[in-house]
């Protein structure tokens, strides 16, 4: 890590500034694992399933993998920071909920409810931040609570505004469609629909490896992640930097929120829980150690991908459905286990 | 520390901007006013009996946030304020918390039980002893083949097999060839029931699709990939009312000519009935388990009347399409339909 400032040693000698071949660097690279998985998992399912290969079945499965890559690329960095969120499942749900019962109980523009929720949104993944470096808890213990405290306040706060467990439609409210265009249109692409939400994707993934890899934050998220209390010794500032990952969350769960709410107009309450795990899996799949200080985005882009093609190529594949969730955590078990394998391989010829 | 304050007060500008805002930047269609407007709400109910005021307490299987439920709570709570009666419910998935909460109503000496069987096996000794404690049970939505056998007074509510039957008959009368049944519940037995009634009396071919309920951009690309995978499919029928709007885009994105339909209503149901986007929709009416389970109660405490005659009393499958859903709009949105 660049933080950790040892004594120097002669100038020739310093493996970091050796010069390496593009393939060892390529092998050094956190997703290679998980790219190599998602290239059996593809061909798998191109071998077994006739339909998968389709041109409009693709358009399904980036709209699949999309949903939890959007989640999955701040969950990555914030597990890159060694913190987890337990929280973010349900807290889509929340930032969807909070900006329909806005616009709806307020009869506002729907644009201001949108608004509303992003600084609500911001302020819950804030307050898991401050409560994390606050207390020195384990975030997992803080974000279940907060969890918790999400899926009760989702549920009490709708029935007792809307009086159903779901809530109004809003339709039919001046902004919505534009509003729609923005979070959850559609384009055809050589008669393929394509998403919004493979867009938003491609650029917070995109937005997220800038951080990691190019700017000063992104030293800091791996300096956290390593080791905490040696970055807070070299003068990182690691509670700003946890706090700023958590944001990331949040704001990532708002654009979630908002695409689920402009796609089904309708939302309910007891929506998203178990979700966090999905976007978990999506990370570790990707590259992400559990255990912080090691990962990238890029990887938990894959993993997503990873994801949404197992999860529909099951359906394209026409599997007795009864063994559905058997082979969906066989699929990621594999996955996962190539991956390390790969990783180990290729740490083996540095 | 500074920096934390001014960031809150930033905060707290902004927040009030924005509610400023919202009273500047309205909309002149939908929200809250506009549905004021369009229709007050039924009227303050008042009890309409001066019998004592008996406690009957409901326990249910259902989820958290579940819109079904939330129909039948509300037949059972209007059904008590006209019935003098003071209605205490309580719900949890796991049937062991839930014969604990029957357990906890027991104790309360309630003058009344209405409980759900989904999980028979589980709740066999709690309910019995309930009736042992000589307090009168009354069994709704599922559970109709052992209600008898625990000893309750009656069960009410629809027979899944029936009801599946039902969409396989109505799935014949509008010429279907291959249907898709959506469990968006992995291991419920009434979903199963469902599309093995639907799978029984429809002459067509009908197959299962699992999806994940919780999630419903997973259900929608569930769907779509379904559709995609086999063009010959012509109708997809959900179980529930909310994954019928997934349902409806899905089709859409795999340009499929597949006919929606659904079990259960809600307002955008009735809507899409209306506009034919929808085929038709399989309704077990849960206001009426709640309002009648309540109903039927305070009959037995005050008269002694039973109903059913020890047989299930069935309040479903009642199919309803573009013509009857006009009349139940108006119902669905304010909750009880």
């Amino acid at each position: 890590m660049s933080t950790t400032a040892g004594p120097s040693a002669p100038a020739g000698a310093d493996e970091r500034l050796l010069r390496t071949s593009p393939l060892r660097r390529l092998l050094g690279r956190p997703e290679l694992g998980s790219v190599v998985g998602a290239a059996a998992v593809f061909i798998f399912f191109s071998i077994v399933a006739d339909s998968f290969l389709r041109a409009s079945s693709l358009g399904t499965v980036l709209y699949a993998a999309s949903t939890i890559g959007i989640m999955a690329a701040p969950v990555a960095l914030l597990m890159i920071g060694g913190e987890f969120d337990l929280s973010a499942g349900v807290l889509v749900t929340s930032s969807a909920l909070i900006s329909s019962m806005f616009s709806y109980q307020m009869t506002a523009n729907v644009w201001v409810g949108v608004f509303v929720s992003l600084l609500v949104t911001l302020a819950i993944g804030a307050f898991n931040g401050f409560m994390l470096t606050r207390t020195k808890l384990p975030s997992f213990i803080i974000t279940l609570g907060t969890f918790l405290m999400l899926t009760g306040l989702n549920l009490g706060f709708t029935k007792l505004i809307s009086g159903t467990v779901s809530t109004k439609a809003i339709g039919d409210m001046e902004g919505f469609d534009s509003a729609r265009k923005v979070f959850a249109s559609q384009w055809t692409i050589g008669g393929v629909e394509f998403k919004v939400t493979i867009l938003w994707w491609a650029v917070l993934v995109a937005i997220a490896t800038w951080i990691l890899l190019r700017t000063r934050f992104g030293n800091w998220i791996f300096a956290v992640g390593g080791e905490a209390d040696a970055a807070r010794a070299v003068g990182v500032p690691v509670i700003r930097t946890k706090i700023g990952l958590y944001l990331g969350v949040a704001f990532a769960a708002w654009v979630s929120g908002q695409h689920l709410l402009f796609s089904f107009d309708v939302v309910q309450s007891g929506e998203g829980v178990g979700n966090e795990l999905i976007y978990i899996i999506a990370a570790v799949i990707g590259g992400c150690l559990i255990t912080g200080g090691y990962g990238s985005a890029i990887g938990s882009a894959v993993g997503a991908f990873i994801f949404g093609m197992t999860s529909k190529g099951i359906v394209y594949a026409e599997w007795n459905p009864d063994w559905f969730k058997f082979f969906l955590g066989a699929m990621l078990l594999l996955a996962t286990l190539l991956n390390a394998w790969v990783r180990k391989r290729a740490e083996a010829t540095k | 520390m500074a920096r934390v304050r001014t960031g809150v007060r930033a905060m707290g500008a902004v927040l009030a901007a924005v509610l400023g805002a919202s009273l500047v930047g309205c909309s002149s269609t939908g929200g809250k006013r506009a549905e004021e407007r369009a229709a007050r709400a039924a009227a303050e109910g008042r009890a309409a009996v001066d019998t004592p005021r008996w406690t009957f307490a409901m326990v249910t299987h259902s989820g958290d946030g579940d819109t079904f439920w939330d129909i039948v709570q509300r037949g059972a709570e209007q059904a008590a304020v006209k019935d003098n009666i003071k209605f205490l419910y309580s719900h949890n998935d796991e049937a062991q918390q839930q014969a604990q909460l029957v357990q906890a109503a027991i104790d309360q000496k309630v003058d009344g039980l209405i409980v759900t069987l989904a999980k028979p096996d589980a709740m066999k000794d709690v309910v019995t002893k309930a009736v042992k404690a000589g307090i009168p049970v009354i069994t709704v939505n599922s559970g109709s083949a052992e209600s008898k056998r625990f000893g309750a007074l009656t069960h009410i509510g629809q027979d899944e097999s029936i009801a599946g039957e039902a969409v396989g008959e109505e799935l014949n009368a509008r010429g279907r060839k291959k249907a898709l049944c959506i469990l968006h519940e992995q291991g419920n037995v009434g979903h199963e029931q469902r599309c093995a009634g639907a799978k029984k009396t429809f002459d067509g071919q009908l197959q299962n699709l699992y999806v994940e309920g919780t999630n419903m951009p997973d259900v929608q690309a569930s769907i779509e990939a379904k559709l995609q995978a086999d063009k010959d499919i012509d109708a997809v029928v959900t179980l529930g009312a909310p994954f019928a709007d997934a349902a409806v885009k899905a089709k859409r994105t795999a340009g499929s000519k597949a006919e929606i339909d659904t079990f259960d209503l809600n307002a955008k149901v009735a809507t899409a009935l209306q506009d034919k986007t929808l085929g038709f929709a399989v309704d077990q009416q849960p206001y009426l388990q709640g309002y009648e389970a309540v109903d039927l109660l305070w009959l037995y405490r005050y008269n002694g009347n039973v109903l059913g005659g020890g047989r299930p009393v069935l309040t479903g499958p009642q199919i309803i399409t573009a013509k009857d859903a006009a009349e139940l709009a108006q119902y669905t949105k304010r909750g009880t339909r």
